[in-house]
């Protein structure tokens, strides 16, 4: 068959995408990304490795979450020191201060849930003092933060 | 006065350049989308119970209800006072919980069993959350027998309505010990 015949017209006008409305897209991904995003990340003192468990559930609420940290203390060229309790940006040196801040949490957020995250290697008597505050604080809810295992 | 400050309008360039704008906003989107941690926290809940009340007795429990669960400092797990391996802590849990007054050393009903954990100051952490996990293992398999024995679903499929139907069934009752004091 001849191909003469199909020869194609070519329009006159210019073949191209509009993208005036990409920036319209972008800013609501960005919007998206904003309200989403939580910033509020903690500088570690402790340094800890979170163990593993297999039958965990998932906090969905993560501004009920308040966490406290506990495992060795960071120290300068990467040395490990004592066993140390950090709430929020701050070492917590005294067991009774504990109350007083997660009762303060609590009158803010009564639905709080604290998690714990502890070094896999502490000793659980400090995780017991620690949960003996937070009952007199009146915090009963607790997490103790793991890692899905393998 | 009024006319000689009028500046001369150009009828071209008086509109403000629109094509930066996508540079812009897709920087930000750049540096949201690195900065979000969309991890979600996972792990092992637990209610505390509240604190001790001197003036108050603790209600009485019948032994046959109680689990005892002891973590010791050298990370061995004891049932009963008998050193038991972590892996058969969750069938231990299993048949206790579920013994509905079969044996008479084991629960009467699983409403009315508790599992009571008890550990040592020296305890290692990684053990106990061992044998958390285990415990909340053998909770899920049992509620997740229920689930589908009533409802043809497992537990986690299920809608609030029959998710605590199935909680009535098997409550989960994990109380922690008063620590020692001392050593």
């Amino acid at each position: 068959m001849p191909a003469g015949h199909f020869q194609k017209k070519s329009s006159g006008t210019k073949q191209e995408v509009p993208t005036t409305a990409m920036p319209d897209i972008v800013f609501m991904l960005l919007i998206f990304f904003m309200v989403t995003t939580v910033l509020r990340e903690v500088t570690l003192k402790v340094d800890f490795t979170l163990p593993r468990a297999e039958n965990i559930e998932k906090i969905e609420q993560k501004r009920l979450v308040s966490y406290i940290y506990i495992g060795p203390k960071k120290l300068k060229g990467g040395e490990r020191g004592s066993t140390s309790i950090q709430i929020d940006d701050a070492i917590v040196e005294d067991m009774q201060a504990i109350r007083r801040i997660m009762y303060d949490k609590l009158q803010q957020q009564p639905k709080l849930i604290v998690s714990l995250r502890v070094d896999d290697d502490s000793e659980f008597g400090v995780v017991t003092d620690v949960q003996q505050e937070l009952r007199e604080a009146g915090t009963l809810r607790i997490n103790y933060s793991t890692r899905q295992e393998n | 006065m009024f006319k000689d400050t009028k500046k001369n309008r150009r009828d071209e360039g008086g509109e403000i350049e629109g094509s930066a704008l996508a540079d812009i906003a897709f920087l930000l989107l750049i540096f949201f989308l690195v900065a979000t941690t969309i991890d979600i926290d996972t792990g092992i809940g637990l209610v505390l119970p509240p604190p001790p009340d001197p003036s108050q007795k603790p209600p009485p429990i019948k032994d046959r209800n109680l689990l005892k669960i002891l973590v010791n400092q050298q990370g061995m797990v004891l049932i009963e006072d008998e050193p038991t391996a972590i892996t058969e802590v969750k069938q231990r849990v299993i048949e206790f919980v579920n013994n509905k007054g079969q044996d008479p050393k084991l629960s009467d009903s699983p409403q009315k069993a508790i599992v009571s954990i008890k550990t040592d100051r020296q305890t290692p952490y990684k053990v106990y959350i061992n044998m958390l996990d285990e415990v909340k293992g053998a909770y899920r398999e049992l509620r997740n027998r229920a689930s589908m024995a009533e409802f043809g679903k497992k537990y986690e499929a299920l809608n609030d309505q029959s998710r605590s139907k199935i909680q009535d069934m098997y409550p989960q009752k994990i109380s922690i010990a008063e620590p020692d004091q001392g050593s």
